[in-house]
């Protein structure tokens, strides 16, 4: 092969596999990217059952009831609007009623209730899931400040 | 007094830094020696007096002086000596001054082992090294002052987050800065070269001992906090895809394909701007790094505090860092010659194709981290991006260079024999598949996708061992003589095999784990049995206890097989007062290279406890391979053409080829 045709064939391989690895990111952002909700959306936005996205907002006070076995069932609410949650397994340590969570799942097509595989764990106890901090601050529901400076 | 003397020693760091930034950066353009001498000597000095600061601040931490803020805020003085030390960078602040510490301790450590280097190139690079340390103290003194004062000083401190009080945190931020910020010194190489207009094949001689070594500590580092995630958050994960972990795992995949292309230039001369471009994208994720995870766009764990004017001062320094670095490369790159020509299939091929699958690799891991970010702050919309999208594109794109890793060693430089290669690997790629088939059989069948993954993980082991069959050269001659020619390999030969072996081992370990893993969630009452694993764990109740600075609740569980009492668990939950935060520490028992893993839930109405339950096939292979990684480094950097100092015989005709390529 001439000098041409090496470099040529080495950067032809090249863009090739550039072009396949950029259809393959396309593809799996198609696939796998979850939207963020809050309960007040899912009256607006129609959420077909099966689409995998983000609930997150505030364990609603009185709402944790631990069933059978594993299976906790809770509500996830933002002031305006209540989501029934239901999750099959251990809960992060720090998840209280009252505070903030982030359930990631899908709607079931039988019951309408959210069905969440994963609950967001806190690492901390001052910690409030970035999403749900900013939305209830711009709602004006935002009442952890206190908390975390009283400790 | 000592904090005043730490916070003194801080501001003379910044002074003294400024004078290594500007001066031997002149006298490198003069040829002036003795303006060129103050920056080994300035380095050192630097380093010194950012020792003392740490060394004060430490001391604080030790005796409890909860008159600084910094201690009032992350220390408790009921909490054991070894938390007190490793806390010291448990926190925000901390963090940021052993990240200082490690900076000045790479230049101080170029100023020493440099002395081989020309003066002009050590002076330049030391300069840039200097650069760095006046943005990252100026950062720390404006932004993240460890040593300001509370008056009155409070009785007692707030505790560490019990999350971070694990003897973990004593090792994992220190491997993984010296893996994060050693890439420092490769960037500060890059600029320098770029400054002087020049770069040859003795350039790649004495970067790659540094990036070795960086990747080595990184390594390490990544696979601590794994590790150290997998048994303290109590989930049994040991990889999240979190954009905290892609945050260090993106300058590993870019220090990776750094080593493999400084080797080609170091061999052939070829791939020369390639290379500095590489050593400045690697530096700068590392940069990205720190900006995801200290300026508070992320929350997790490493996230300690939120204060939007350390983002800002992050963000602007990585412009700078970044934006300048590249500037540079476009205006003077072009200076640059390139040289070495190489057929596609050869060893330098083989090594295009490795940095190739890389940096897309680093490239989707990088879209994944920051399309969220950038998308959240262009039009306000909330995505995540999770593990599915991570494990399809990368998963996917690792396979074609799993397969391909075995071939290049095998190749000759310039022009290769793939035929031939392969002719070599038959051997491994029977044993592979015989492997991945008696495994199968093992676990009783699955995915096909499983099989696969076996197949190319063995077949990785066995290719990098064949390596080393070959250049011995066993089966050709009598076995005594190739056992010669075996030991008196080059121990870069074994450092590349027991690396490329490692990587088999970690994937090995991934594919088990991801396929064969079984979760078990179930209500357990006193007395009761559950199976996984072939094992079955019997719940023997809970008990209170009572720490330092925790209380917990601590549930047995006896493990038999075959009816057979093997071994016994406490798995718990613990109360840290100080917080009132819960934490979750998981029984792990180990069978061989696999685990089984116990963690507690909350107690159920009925009178029993959720007991979550993992059986982890394999599981320490992933760190196994990561450790052999590790010993590979070690073994390539003890390699005499690699130790500093050692006499050069390319020495001259490297000179010759350092003229300026104009």
């Amino acid at each position: 092969m001439t000098r041409k045709q090496k470099r040529l064939t080495i950067i032809a391989g090249g863009m090739s596999f550039i072009i396949a690895a950029v259809l393959l990111v396309m593809f799996a952002f198609s696939q796998s990217v979850a939207y963020f909700f809050m309960p007040s959306d899912l009256a607006t936005t129609e959420v077909s059952p099966g689409t995998r996205i983000r609930l997150g907002g505030l364990v609603a006070e009185g709402s944790v009831k631990r069933g059978e076995g594993s299976t906790v069932t809770f509500s996830v609410t933002d002031g305006s609007g209540t989501v029934p949650v239901s999750y099959t397994g251990i809960l992060p340590d720090l998840f209280r009623e009252g505070q903030g969570v982030v359930t990631e799942g899908a709607f079931d097509a039988m019951s309408h209730s959210f069905v969440a595989d994963t609950v967001l764990a806190k690492h901390d106890e001052n910690y409030m899931p970035k999403e749900v901090a900013d939305r209830l601050k711009e709602d004006g529901v935002w009442q952890h400040g206190e908390e975390a400076t009283t400790q | 007094m000592i904090n005043e003397i730490g916070h003194y020693a801080l501001v003379l760091a910044l002074a003294t830094s400024l004078i290594v930034s500007i001066v031997p950066l002149i006298g490198a353009r003069r040829k002036d020696a003795a303006m060129m001498a103050l920056a080994p000597m300035g380095s050192i000095v630097m380093f010194l007096l950012v020792l003392l600061s740490f060394a004060a601040l430490t001391w604080a931490y030790v005796v409890s002086d909860f008159s600084l803020r910094n201690v009032f805020g992350n220390s408790h003085s009921m909490k054991p000596m070894i938390y007190k030390i490793s806390g010291v960078w448990g926190n925000h602040e901390g963090s940021m001054m052993l990240w200082l510490l490690i900076l000045v301790l790479f230049s101080a450590m170029v100023a020493f082992f440099g002395r081989n280097l020309p003066d002009t190139l050590r002076a330049n690079v030391l300069a840039v090294q200097g650069w760095i340390t006046s943005a990252f103290t100026l950062f720390i003194l404006l932004t993240s002052n460890p040593f300001l004062r509370l008056n009155p000083a409070p009785a007692e401190g707030q505790d560490l987050n019990p999350i971070l009080q694990d003897p973990g945190l004593a090792v994992h931020p220190p491997l993984l800065y010296l893996g994060y910020v050693g890439f420092s010194v490769c960037f500060s190489f890059a600029v320098a070269a770029l400054i002087e207009g020049r770069i040859d094949a003795a350039w790649a001689r004495w970067v790659r001992p540094w990036t070795l070594a960086a990747w080595t500590f990184l390594t390490a580092g990544i696979a601590m906090g794994s590790y150290w995630a997998y048994y303290e958050l109590g989930w049994g994960g040991w990889w999240f895809w979190d954009p905290v972990e892609n945050a260090s795992f993106m300058p590993w995949l870019a220090g990776t394909a750094l080593l493999h292309s400084a080797l080609v230039m170091e061999k052939r001369e070829a791939l020369k701007i390639w290379t500095v471009l590489l050593a400045i994208m690697t530096f700068s994720l590392s940069l990205l790094g720190t900006f995801l995870v200290r300026s508070g766009v992320l929350t997790s764990v490493h996230a300690f505090a939120t204060d939007p004017t350390r983002g800002i001062f992050i963000l602007a320094l990585l412009m700078l860092f970044i934006g300048g670095a590249f500037a540079l490369f476009a205006w003077r790159a072009p200076m640059l010659k390139s040289g070495g020509l190489f057929a596609p299939i050869s060893r330098e091929g083989s090594l295009v194709l490795n940095n190739l699958i890389l940096t897309v690799a680093t490239a989707t891991v990088l879209i994944g981290t920051l399309y969220p970010l950038v998308l959240e702050t262009l039009t306000g919309e909330k995505i995540s991006v999770g593990a599915p999208f991570f494990n399809m594109t990368f998963g996917l794109l690792m396979i074609p260079l799993l397969i391909a890793v075995p071939f290049g060693p095998m190749l000759a430089w310039k022009r290769g024999d793939a035929l031939g290669a392969l002719q070599r690997l038959y051997g491994a790629a029977g044993l592979a598949l015989m492997a991945g088939l008696v495994l199968y059989y093992i676990e009783n069948g699955g995915p096909v996708m499983a099989v696969f993954g076996i197949i190319i993980a063995f077949w990785g082991m066995f290719g990098a061992l064949t390596d080393l069959w070959h250049r011995a050269n066993f089966g050709k001659l009598p076995f005594n003589v190739a056992w010669r020619r075996l030991v008196g390999l080059p121990r870069s030969a074994f450092g590349t095999a027991l690396a490329h072996f490692g990587l088999g081992v970690t994937v090995l370990g991934v594919v088990m784990v991801t396929t064969y893993e079984t979760e078990t969630v179930l209500e357990m009452k006193q007395g009761m049995a559950a199976d996984a694993g072939g094992y079955s764990l019997i719940f023997d109740g809970i008990r209170q206890a009572n720490g330092p600075n925790y209380t917990e609740e601590q549930g047995h569980f006896t493990i038999t097989k075959g009816g057979v009492v093997v071994a016994d668990t406490w798995s718990s939950k613990r109360l840290y007062t100080a917080r009132q935060m819960p934490t979750t520490e998981a029984g792990i028992v180990t069978f061989g290279f696999s685990q089984l893993y116990v963690s507690l839930g909350d107690p159920t109405t009925s009178g029993g406890m959720v007991v979550r339950i993992w059986w982890k096939p394999f599981i320490l292979c992933i760190w196994g391979g990561c450790l052999i990684m590790m010993i590979a480094g070690f073994v390539s950097l003890s390699d005499r053409r690699l130790r500093v100092g050692a006499p050069t015989r390319r020495a001259r005709p490297a000179k010759l080829a350092m003229e300026p390529a104009e």
